[in-house]
């Protein structure tokens, strides 16, 4: 039996402290890029052009069956042989904001169905353009409802940022792996960073349904 | 199926064409025919009120005008110019989208369920339009907005979200809403329906209103039979998909031609 050692615990805290900032880092950025994409995913799913939403959907698809894992190491390892040499940062965050983006454009066609036909059609009958009625009448409405399901992604994204460790990102499970390498242990690294993770992830439910009230506060919508 | 549209005139000419025209207007969706070569004509400052028993495509009617509905087939024209088509090369084409969203702007419509945008206040609602599609500066998209709930007695509700108004206030914005836009036609889809009968006045005063004090060209479909007969200047009895009997509404309700214009009157008139 090996003790839990607490010293150690306060030797490697600053290390933590920055693998904590580049693990945020790598989800918050990996999220901002799915955000963005899940959008333009799901409006290109709903264009009138039919190869554009073919392949939109197709694309989305296949994202969405095949593993994160997978997808990282093909943006990394594939990509330079195609002249694509990236950083494993670019890499891991592309990758995993393509593979987050396909799961958000699902949360958000759920949003944007639940606004009614009237809601188009009003919108129409003031001749709102398309990227207005979106913008203006649509998006807005499709939010709440869709906010549940972001919270669950971005929740999701976090504790998928390990996986940016087998291509040398430097975040928290990296950082533990080193230093089980360097030192020989594993019980105190291991732990650290799983406790980490579980102090950022319990509190995210409850600040995202905050959120989602205050949200429909804002936009009046109060159900 | 492709027509011959040589038949149709690229555009109405002479001074006394219609402000609105179908002609011989075709509307299926699949196999169900909803309306049948329609041929119908509205003048400029015109009410013209639709009724017909359930399902006789009178909401389509006011749809297809709105551009909410494609057409199969036939031609509808809108202050002489062809809303459906264009012109090109001396034919009548499909229209595309810029030309249809310039013809729809002379068109407003309010809905049998409101359709106010929730997010938004009263007067967010009516300036919606005069400043993402008219470019109004905001002071006087503003103004203009005020004036309209002012007409429609929802000046005081100006800050309240749809969630706060009674179906009777929502139905009185969405009409100062569509009025912001300055359309010359408006359109009415039972916009009384799905009102409770205390507060039904409240939107017929406002249209009464309207139609004193506006020159606007309106199509009103309404299974208010004692309003469209007071309010109209031409009554249109639909039946399965065509116009079975029109008039003014003297003749069409006091001395109805067609059976069928008799046996729904009689029905209607058990039912209140
Ligand atoms: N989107 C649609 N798809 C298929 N059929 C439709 C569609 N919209 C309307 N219809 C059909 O077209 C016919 C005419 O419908 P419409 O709504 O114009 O009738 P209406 O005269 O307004 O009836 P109501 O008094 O019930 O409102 C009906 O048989 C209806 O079922
Ligand atoms: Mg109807």
């Amino acid at each position: 039996m090996i003790e839990w050692q607490w010293e150690l615990v306060w030797e490697l805290a600053p290390r933590f402290v920055d693998a904590t900032g580049k693990t945020l880092m790598a989800a918050g950025g990996g999220y901002g890029i799915a955000v963005i994409l899940g959008l333009i995913f799901v409006v290109a799913q709903r264009t009138p052009i039919r190869v554009l939403t073919f392949t939109m959907r197709e694309f989305v698809e296949l994202v969405r069956s095949t593993p994160l894992l997978l997808q990282i190491f093909f943006v990394y390892y594939v990509g330079p042989q195609f002249g694509l040499i990236l950083s494993p940062w670019t890499a891991g965050l592309i990758a995993i904001g393509v593979h987050y983006g396909a799961y958000l454009s699902e949360v958000y066609r759920g949003g944007i169905e639940s606004v009614s036909k009237g809601q188009w059609e009003a919108a129409k009958a003031i001749n709102l353009p398309i990227v207005r009625t979106y913008r203006r009448i649509v998006l807005p409405q499709a939010l709440p409802p869709a906010i549940a399901g972001m919270g669950n992604y971005l929740v999701g994204i976090f504790k998928d940022t390990p996986m940016l460790s087998v291509i040398g990102v430097a975040e928290l499970m990296h950082t533990a792996t080193t230093i089980g390498a360097e030192s020989y242990r594993y019980l105190e690294p291991y732990t650290m960073v799983g406790a980490i993770f579980l102090a950022l992830s319990l509190p995210a439910a409850f600040f995202i349904n905050v959120f989602e009230k205050w949200v429909r506060r804002t936009l009046g919508m109060v159900k | 199926m492709t027509e011959d549209m040589s038949q149709y005139p690229l555009r109405l000419d002479g001074d006394d064409f219609p402000m609105v025209r179908f002609q011989k207007v075709t509307k299926a969706y699949g196999s169900l025919v909803v309306l049948n070569q329609l041929d119908l004509d509205v003048s400029a400052g015109e009410m013209v009120t639709i009724i017909g028993p359930s399902g006789s495509g009178k909401t389509t009617v006011l749809r297809m005008l709105m551009t909410l509905e494609t057409i199969n087939s036939g031609v509808i024209y809108v202050e002489g110019e062809p809303l459906t088509h264009m012109e090109r090369d001396g034919r009548l084409v499909p229209a595309n989208s810029a030309h249809i969203r310039r013809i729809r702007s002379k068109i407003g419509m309010c809905f049998q369920h409101f359709n106010l945008f929730p997010h938004m206040t009263a007067l967010g609602n009516c300036m919606e339009g005069p400043v993402q599609v008219l470019r109004l500066p905001r002071k006087e998209a503003e103004e203009r907005s005020l004036e309209l709930l002012e007409m429609v007695g929802m000046a005081e509700k100006r800050d309240q979200h749809p969630s706060r108004l009674s179906g009777g206030q929502q139905q009185r914005v969405a009409i100062a809403r569509a009025l912001a836009m300055r359309p010359k036609i408006m359109l009415f889809d039972e916009v009384t329906s799905a009102l409770d009968p205390e507060v039904i006045s409240e939107v017929t005063n406002v249209i009464r209103r309207l139609v004193d004090t506006h020159n606007l060209t309106m199509l009103m479909v309404t299974h208010q039979m004692g309003f469209a007969k007071e309010i109209s200047d031409r009554v249109c009895f639909f039946f399965d998909g065509s116009i079975e009997e029109q008039g003014s509404p003297a003749k069409l309700f006091e001395t109805p031609e067609r059976e069928r214009t008799k046996q729904f009157l009689n029905a209607v008139l058990e039912a209140n």
